[in-house]
Formats: structure tokens, sequence, C-alpha cells
């Protein structure tokens, strides 16, 4: 699951403060089988917030190259009935970033605007979320075009899907806490075939590579004793794929962990609290903000079949991301590769309790 | 080696004994030079210190914006503009709803509603509240108010206020300040919110827009172009402040024109006292000649002297004028009474290069006055002008007028021109043109007027001997008239055209102001809304109603709004005066009347059809011109009733009441204020003897620095006056000895020199009055025209003239009787003995 909430959860924190005539009532994620596709490609507004997600590797001629390209829609917890079309009922963030080894840091942009004019929408039905430029879209085929980048890059990629959408938990009602209700609607798509070009200051490069697309909504997900949360994708190179999460306390113990591992022949293991351990082996101090993040990390993950140990090694060290300026956290949102596979690793709440 | 040095010895014996044995006279040229400077460079100081805090206050308030785009009505555009320009690429576009509202029914601010949910918008402002200050300022239930607008209000953060604006009011809690405006009265809350709260869903007053690296400005407003309706405009920042600049430039210019013709008057004073101070050292000058001193060091000798005088006179004045500055801004305030910049007195800015200029000026003026005269008089003979004293002219020679009227004629031409970017450039031109060449008409004109006199068969010797002597000398005469002259001229040109811009104005109140009574809603109550207007016309007493709203209009994002008055045209009250042709409009279609400004700026004649930037863009043909005086950048007249089809708008700004025969004003005022609500707030009841006092203070106040300037010229050409004169006097003290000798009673020399005198101060007065006339006109038909858009009648004033031409007569009479009676008390012997 992708936890991260971002200015939507800043925002949306603070849910008590609405008047009680004007308080929104979010809809519950329902607990039997609340993921139906392809309708749920499309926004849920009456949740508290949703996501669309997409990390992965890309070739390019000076090697690989991590990337994300994600959006956020987050109704407000307040709704004062005012007809205007400035109303703010939902809010839109976008996310683009770019890890080359050859930069050492992340390039990346990020936008916030409340929803409206066609300027920044997440349409329901099937994907379409657009913020200016940026844009994610699914078109008939399954596929999915996404467009996004600064002023230093440009990404115009094509996702084809390779394999059927994964429902993470019970077919797609995904607990996120030991509270009643502390649950997402959580689907993942795995194993993205990716094309497109990649543009950089003049030059434009053909690229190629695979990507994960994660898709959640939920009203109600983090448990109130947590201070930040660790994720991780892998696209192994065998077909399979393994999605491993934990949210922690205060002293860095789990209060929640789960995650699910689907191998090549499409057979899906689902991961409960006790299947998923996190073991730092290394750090890397944040000389920015003093965070100190387990960049290296070994993942145990249990199944029926024995205990499987992923390491989790960085493309590069730092690639933390600043997301303070459109209300988010600062963490550290990184590709990894493990032997016989890529992915990308989310670790959030090192430097400090994410302020919700 | 010896040589030079005693020549030097020489320069500085001769100059120091020439200011040792007249000191006065010294005094005077440093003094004239001095306030010249001083009033051109103080004049042009206040300028810009004025301009410079008006720029200052612009910055603060475009923000960073590159360029912006701003609904040509105070209704807004329609919203949908803002996807279509945020589209474009390469723009980041924040939308902004702008109203006038007053804070607690008393403190006007200027709302803006916001998008604080925009990255890079105003931000960090709303966010130090915490997440809960966003949650009350999306919902509109708190506001953001600048220092000012809070200290004004006599509020404090946390505080609750009442909001109002275009017609609606609630109840806002005090979220925070804005530190990016302290110092004007702001407010800033959701965008949003302020749509629904004050009546402006579906519209925008502005979009402001970032351009991204790379993109240029004028490629955006090409692109922006493509899809704006007629309805709003777009401006960059430099056209912004060409816009808020062009508000003052012609008032600016004018001013500064002012300031150079207090140092012409000044240059004309020390040219006159220079060439007098010449021509009396004539033979001097000739004896150091004839001695073996060349004819250059000579002119140098006179060079330094002026430079001297020139340096010391500059330093001082532009030590005056700092001075003067201060002061001015302190008592007037940056636009010096003109009424054009509110709020405090701007810091006064030192300008360098303006004092080096303007002292240059001073200089040059010295040096110009001395060596005009210097040059003439080393073309004569040493021989000669060692013997004789007088005139060196030849009387039997005519003067001859032609290079006066190659002058005028030019000045005829240049007032035919038009303006040089909003500036009558071309109209000083000529004004400068005219005074030129009215000088150097004066001794073909001193000839002209004295002539007829010769031929009076009176025989009265000291008659015959003055009129005789003024006939005979005319290039002396005119030496001491150019000064007369000069600032004569220019005193009543400045008079005429007051004189007349007063009457015009005066009569231009007596049409406009038709009502008995009149109530104006103050800013931010929204006006008057139909059912109230409704109770006021029931109202006992109340024989007419007419109302008024006014709301500006873009019509041109270079220049000001022009502002459209909405008002009633019918009954006994609405009639609206009319200049020039008129025309019927067909029915049906919209009749408007623009004033002569407006018809001016924009070139509309009647018959023109014009496109409104009102929602919907009606068009509108032009029926006829009116006069206007109070609103500069023009304005446009509509039916009221047509003006609430086109745009919905019910409410109004004033209402102007005819009261029944026989009512008591009072008694209806007071019922047309409980007829506005409970207490009756917010409005200002005026009557129009009252708004005609004000006009006319107002009008004084501008002109208070031309009163200024008018009497300190006057007083400066009558000071002229007296030097030049008594200095003449002085220098024919072997002329009376003369006279003397073959019988002359002293009785009759004095009346000699008061007739003299007096026809003197004559002559100069009736020239300096004729020509004074005449550069008036071009005042009032070219440079107010070019400047201000706006014509007026002529009118002179007639007692003024004469007091000006009898006080020129008495003071030159006067002066030449004080110095002549000194002069003659002298032993007349003594006085012929001088000949040598």
């Amino acid at each position: 699951m992708r936890l991260l909430r971002l200015a939507v959860l800043s925002l949306l924190g603070f849910a008590a403060c609405g008047w009680a005539d004007d308080r929104v009532a979010y809809a519950p994620v329902p607990k039997d089988a609340p993921v139906v596709l392809p309708r749920d490609h499309g926004a849920h507004p009456n949740f508290k917030t949703e996501w669309w997600y997409v990390t992965g590797w890309l070739q390019t001629k000076g090697g690989p190259v991590g990337f994300q390209v994600t959006f956020f829609r987050s109704r407000l917890p307040f709704d004062d009935g005012n007809p205007s079309r400035f109303a703010a009922r939902q809010v839109v963030v976008g996310h683009v970033a770019l890890a080359d080894p050859v930069v050492g840091h992340l390039e990346q942009g990020q936008r916030l605007a409340r929803e409206g004019f066609g300027l920044a929408e997440a349409a329901t039905g099937d994907t379409d979320v657009v913020f200016g430029d940026w844009r994610l879209v699914r078109d008939k085929e399954g596929s999915f075009t996404a467009r996004a980048g600064t002023a230093r890059f440009t990404l115009d990629l094509h996702l084809r899907p390779t394999q059927p959408a994964l429902l993470q938990g019970d077919r797609g009602y995904s607990r996120k806490g030991p509270g009643q209700d502390e649950a997402s609607a959580y689907f993942s798509m795995p194993h993205l075939a990716v094309t497109g070009r990649l543009t950089r200051g003049a030059r434009t490069e053909t690229i190629r590579g695979e990507a994960w697309l994660d898709r959640e909504w939920s009203s109600n997900l983090l448990n109130p004793r947590s201070v930040g949360w660790d994720w991780a994708g892998l696209n192994m190179d065998d077909g399979s794929a393994v999605t491993v999460f934990r949210v922690r306390d205060a002293q860095g113990h789990p209060v929640w962990a789960g995650g699910s591992v689907r191998g090549a022949d499409g057979t899906l293991t689902l991961l409960g609290p006790g299947d998923v351990a996190f073991a730092p082996r290394r750090r890397w101090h944040s000389p920015r903000t003093g965070a100190d993040y387990p960049v290296e990390t070994t993942v145990s993950v249990t199944t029926p079949a024995g205990t499987k140990h992923f390491e989790l090694r960085p493309l590069m060290d730092d690639q933390e991301f600043d997301t303070r300026r459109t209300g988010g956290p600062v963490y550290w949102e990184g590709a990894v590769e493990v032997d016989g596979g890529r992915g990308y690793l989310e670790l959030v709440g090192y430097g400090g309790k994410v302020n919700f | 080696m010896a040589r030079p040095a005693s020549l030097s010895v020489a320069h500085r014996w001769l100059l120091w004994s020439e200011w040792r044995a007249y000191p006065g006279r010294a005094l005077a040229a440093v003094l004239a030079i001095a306030l010249g400077v001083a009033l051109g460079f103080a004049v042009h100081l206040v300028n810009a210190s004025a301009l410079g805090e008006f720029d200052k206050a612009m910055h603060s308030v475009s923000g960073s914006a590159d360029l912006e785009i701003r609904s040509a009505n105070a209704f807004g555009f329609d919203e949908m503009l803002y996807p279509r320009v945020a589209r474009l690429p390469g723009l980041d576009v924040s939308p902004v709803v702008a109203l006038s509202a007053l804070v607690d029914d008393k403190i006007q601010v200027s709302l803006e509603g916001v998008d604080v949910l925009r990255a890079g918008g105003m931000g960090q402002g709303a966010s130090d509240g915490g997440a809960e200050g966003l949650a009350d300022f999306l919902s509109g239930r708190s506001v953001y108010l600048s220092a000012a607008a809070l200290s004004a209000a006599g509020r404090k953060v946390g505080d609750s206020m009442t909001l109002g604006a275009n017609g609606h009011a609630i109840q806002v809690r005090i979220a925070g300040t804005l530190p990016s405006r302290a110092n004007t009265n702001a407010v800033t809350m959701d965008i949003a919110a302020a749509q629904w709260r004050f009546g402006m869903l579906g519209r925008l007053q502005r979009l402001e827009i970032r351009l991204a690296p790379g993109i240029g400005t004028a490629g955006a407003m090409r692109m922006i172009r493509a899809v704006l309706p007629p309805d709003a405009i777009v401006t960059d920042t430099a056209s912004e402040a060409a816009r808020n600049d062009g508000l003052s430039a012609a008032y600016r210019v004018n001013l500064d024109m002012l300031a150079l013709i207090a140092l012409l008057t000044g240059g004309f004073l020390v040219y006159s006292a220079q060439s007098l101070s010449v021509a009396r050292r004539r033979a001097q000058f000739a004896l150091l000649r004839v001695l073996g001193m060349q004819r250059k060091k000579v002119l140098g000798q006179v060079l330094t002297e002026a430079s001297v005088l020139g340096v010391v006179g500059a330093g001082a004045g532009v030590a005056l004028g700092l001075g003067l500055a201060s002061l001015a801004l302190n008592l007037l305030g940056g636009d010096l009474g003109g009424g054009y910049f509110h709020g405090n007195a701007p810091q006064l800015v030192f300008a360098p290069w303006a004092a080096a200029i303007f002292g240059l000026l001073g200089v040059g003026a010295a040096v110009l006055g001395s060596m005009v005269p210097a040059l003439a008089a080393s073309r004569i003979l040493p021989a000669l002008a060692i013997k004789n004293a007088g005139d060196a002219v030849d009387p039997r020679v005519r003067a001859r007028p032609w290079r006066a009227v190659v002058c005028l004629v030019g000045a005829l031409l240049a007032s035919l021109l038009p303006a040089v970017g909003g500036i009558a450039l071309f109209g000083y031109v000529a004004m400068a043109l005219l005074l030129a060449g009215g000088v150097m008409l004066m001794p073909w004109l001193a000839r002209a007027l004295v002539s007829p006199l010769r031929h009076v068969p009176l025989r009265h010797v000291p008659f015959r001997l003055a009129t005789a002597r003024l006939w005979g000398a005319p290039s002396q005469a005119s030496v001491a008239l150019a000064g007369i002259v000069a600032s004569t001229a220019l005193t009543v040109a400045m008079a005429v055209m007051v004189t007349s811009f007063r009457g015009s104005v005066e009569r231009w109140l007596g049409d406009v102001l038709q009502a008995d009574v009149y109530l104006i809603a103050e800013g931010g109550r929204g006006g008057f809304d139909a059912a109230t207007l409704e109770r006021m016309r029931k109202v006992p007493g109340v024989a007419w109603l007419g109302v008024l709203k006014e709301t500006p209009l873009q019509f041109d994002a270079r220049r000001p709004a022009v502002t459209l008055l909405a008002r009633t045209l019918t009954g006994p009250g609405g009639h609206l005066a009319l200049m020039g042709s008129r025309i019927t409009v067909p029915a049906g279609a919209t009749a408007v009347w623009v004033s002569e400004p407006a018809s001016r700026i924009y070139h509309w004649k009647p018959g023109d059809t014009l496109t409104l930037p009102l929602p919907g863009s009606p068009k509108a043909r032009v029926a006829g011109v009116w006069r206007d005086y109070a609103r500069q950048h023009g304005a446009i007249v509509m039916d009221e009733g047509t003006y609430a089809r086109l745009t919905g708008d019910r409410s109004r700004t004033s209402v102007s009441v005819l009261l029944a025969p026989g009512a008591n004003s009072d008694t209806v005022v007071a019922g047309l204020r409980s007829a506005v609500g409970p207490g009756g707030g917010g409005v200002t009841v005026s009557r129009p003897q009252d708004i005609r006092r004000q006009a006319l203070e107002a009008f004084d106040r501008s002109f208070l620095i031309t009163y200024l300037l008018e009497g300190i010229a006057v007083c400066v050409g009558l000071a002229g006056v007296a030097a030049t004169i008594g200095a003449q006097v002085l220098s024919r003290i072997r002329e009376f000895g003369m006279l003397r000798h073959v019988g002359a009673l002293r009785g009759d020399l004095v009346r000699m020199l008061l007739i003299e005198g007096a026809l003197l101060g004559l002559v100069g007065g009736i020239a300096g009055v004729a020509l004074g006339v005449a550069m008036s006109q071009v005042l009032i038909h070219v440079v107010n025209p070019q400047s201000f858009h706006w014509t007026m009648d002529t009118l002179l004033p007639w007692p003024l003239l004469g007091w000006v031409i009898a006080g020129l007569a008495v003071a030159t009479s006067g002066t030449a009787l004080v110095v002549g009676r000194s002069v003659l008390s002298a032993d007349a012997v003594r006085a012929v003995r001088e000949d040598w």
C-alpha cells in the first residue's frame, strides 16, 4: 500500500474543526470486496483520500534511473454548500520525481490545487487525473499514459499492463491497523511495461522500463499511535510481485504490518502482521533535514513456502523528497533493487513524527 | 612670465573693485539666479519624491506577478476565462476576486478573494494559522487583514468584525495579518467564499500571471489577447507603471515648466542687471583696451565675473531649493496640493543629477546674460566707446523686427502641432518662442509706441526730453523692458489661464448642480438598493429624485479607467448640458454621452459606436459630448434604466433630490436618512452650495503653487525693473549735468525722469499684457487640451491686468524718481567734469 498522504492528510487532520452542520460524512470502505474493476480505476470523491502512485525503473543511455509520478485527491472535511465553482471540496496534489545517480539527488516538482475548471480534476468511472499539463489517463485498451515534468525534465510515458490487477488484502479490503475500520480499498498493477520519452533540457531520449501502479482510497487509514511507516513494492524478474508494509509507533515497533506475494503463475499469498519484518542494515543521514533513513534494509517475508529475505539496496542514497511546499512530509521515496528484482521503497516518519 | 601674472592681478583687482563699489548689484544678480534655480529645483524634487513614493506603492500592490488580466469594469469578467488562460503554455495563473469593502461599516479596504490552496499563492500567510485556520479560511469564516487596516479598525488578531462589500455584509474572524501588504488597507479571504458571500458568483476581477522561464512578455500578451473577451484587459508591470505615470505626467510636466519659467525670469533679471553693468563700464573696458588689454581678455574678465556670480547663485539656489522642497512636501504633500496622491507625505529624495542640471542652467543664465551685452560692447571701437557713454546705437537706424517676427511665426506653427506622448511639448515651445519673440520685438515696439508721442505738440520740456530719449535709445530702453515684459507676460499668461479655468469650472458647476440635496453612499456600503430608493422617493417633500451609479470602465490597458455614470436623464433635475454637435440615437440602440476628456482621449465623436466593456459587451452610440472638469481620465453618461437592463445592477451610489415648493430641506434630509436605514449611517448629505465651495476650494488648492510662483514672478519682475531703472539713471549722471548746464532746472529733470519711468512702465506693461494674453491662449487652447483633455472659455481678469500696468508704471517712475533725486542732488558741475 501507499501510505503517503501528503498535503491531503495534513489538510484532513483537522476533521474535527469543521462546523457540525458543514461536516462531511466520509464513506467507509466496505468490508466485502470494495474493489470492482474497471470502475474503480476512476476517482472516489466520497472517500477522504485517494492516490494514483506510479513508480518504476527506466533504462536511459546514462544508465538506470528511478521515477515517480503521483496524484492525490482529497475531500476536505467540511462543505458549506457554497455554489461557487471555486468552492474547495476536493484538493488535488501532484508530485513528480526523477532519481538519477548522475545527479545524486531527486529532481522533483510538486503541485497543489483545489479541484475545478478542468485544470485540476480526477474523473470518476476511469482513470483520468489532470493537473495543468500533468496527466494520468487510462485508455480503452487498459494502458495508461502519464505525463509530468518540471523546468528540468519531462516524462512522457506509456504504461502497458502485462498482468491482471492485484487486489490487496481481502479482495481489495486492506487493513492498516488494529482498530476497527482502519483499512483502505487497495489494488496494485505491478509489472507495467514502460515505453516513452524522457526530456532533459533540449535532449529527448526514448526510454523503456518497468513500473508499478498503486491505487488506494480510504476514509480512515492510520492508527493514532503511528508516527510513520515503511513500504516496498518489488517487480521480480521471474514475474512475481512482492508488496510489504508496516506502520510504526514512536518506539519503532510495528503497529500493523502486511502485504502480499503474487507468484508468476498468479497464485496470491496474503501477508499478515506476523509475516513481515524489516531489519535495517545501513542508515543514510540527510544533511538537509537531519533524518536517518534505513536505506539498506532486509525485508523478511514468511509464506507457507518458507521465509524469504530480500536485501534492499538503493539506486542512490539521497532520494529524500521534501513535499512540505504542498503540505506533505519530508520522506524518502526511492528506487531500490534486490537480487532478481527491482522496485521502490518508501520510508516515512524518520525525521520526527509526521505531522497529521 | 610676468605678463600673464600681472594680467591676472588686473583681473582680480577689477573684479574686486567692481563688487566692492557696488555690492548690491552683485548680490541682486546672485539672488536672482538663486531664486530661479531654487524654484526650479524645488518643484522638480517634489515631483521626483512623489513619483518615487508612487512607484513604491505600485510595487507593493502588484506583488510578483509578471502580467495581469483585469476586468474592465467592477462586475468582473466571466470566471471561465480563468481555465482558458491557465491552459495556455508557460503561464502560472492565480484568479482573484477584488472588491472595495467596508470593515465595521467605517474603514474602507480593498478586499481580495484569492485561492490560498494554490502553491505559490499567498500560501505562507494563511497557513501560519495551522490546519484549523485553513478550514476556517476556506469556508470564509476568517480573513486576513493588513496591519494598516487592523489598526485603522482598532481590532486585533482573533477579533470578530463586520465585512461589507457589494451590498452584502458578513461577520468574520481576523485570523492574522498580511505582511506583504502592511501599508495598505487590505483584506484577504478565500476566493470561493468571496464570490458567494458578496454576490460575485461566476465573476473574477483579476488573473495574476507568472511566466515560466523562457516565456517572453510580448509573446505571452499576444497569446492571451487571442482568448481575451472585450470586458477584460491584459497589462504587464511596465504598462501598469505607465498608466499610473500618465496619471500625473501632464501635471508634473506643467510644474516643471513653471519651474523653468521661474528660472527663465531669473535669467532675464540677470541679463538686464549684467548688461547694464557692462554698459556702465563700457568706458572702463575701452580704457583697458586702449591701455593694451586684448578684446578676448576683456571678454574673459566679464565671463569670469558672470561665472563666479552664477556658481555662487546656483549653489545657493540648490540649497534653497532643497529647503523649499522639504517645506512644500510637508505643507502641501507630494502633488503640491493637486489632489492626485493620497496618504502620507513622501520622503524627500535628493537628486544629484537634477541638482547639477538646474545648477548649470543657473550658471548658464548668468553667463549668457553677461556675455551677450559684453560681446555687443566689445564690437564698438575702443576710441569711440571711451568717449561716448551713451547708447552706441545710432538713433537714425531703424529697429529691425524681423528676428522677432520669425520667432512669433515659429510660435504660431508650434502651437498647431499635436502633443508628444500625452505631453504638450510644442505648446511649451510655442510659449518660449512667443516670449523670446516678444522680448526681441521690444526695441521696435518701444519706438512704435513712443513715436506718436513725439509729435504731440506739447511745449513741455521734460515730456519732450523723456520721449526723445526713449525714442532715441531704444536698445537701452529695451534692456530695461526685457525683464519687465518677460515677467509681466508670464504672470499675465498664468493669471488669464487660471481665471478662465476657474470661471469655466464655476459655470460648469452651475450646470451640473441642479438638485437641492445630494445623498452619497459611502464606499463598501454597496450603494442604495432598489427598495431603499423606493422608500426615499416616498419621503414627503421630495418632488423629484434622480439616481446615479458610478463605476469604472477600462477601455485601454495603458490608460486609467473611464468612469461610467449611469444616471437619471429625465425630469427637472436630469438635464445634461451638451457642447458641440449631438445626434439622435435610433430607437432600440443604446445612447451614451461622453465627457470632453473622454472624447479627446479616445477620439469619440457623436455618431460613433462603442463596445462597452460591460458583461455581454453591449454596443452603444455616442449621442453627444458634455463638459466635465471632474474626471480627467474621461467619463461616459448612460441612462440608469439602460444600465440596469444591461448589467442587472440595481444599486446606486448617490441620489439627487429636488424639493417640493415649501418643503423644509432639513426635514426632508432627515426623512431620507431614515429611509436609508436605521441610523442612516454610511451616507453623506451635501447641498449644492457645499459641493460648489468644496470644488472651488479644491481648485484653488491645486493652483496654490501656481499662485505662489506667480507672486514670485511679479516680485522678481518688479525688483528687476527697479534695479534696471536705477542703474540706468545712475549711468546718466553726465547727461543730467549737461542738461543742467544748458538750463534745465532740477525740477525739470525730476519730471523728465518721472515721465520717462512712467512711459517705460506703461510700454512694458502694455507689451507684457499683450504678450501674456497671447501666451495664455497657447495655455488655454494648446497646453490644457493636450495635457488634460479639456477646453475652457477665455476670461480676462481686467482689474488684475489694469493693476499690473498701473503697478509697473508706478514702480518704474517711482524708482526713477527716488534714484534720480539722489543723483540730481550731486553737484552738476562735478558731474560734467567726469567727462574726461
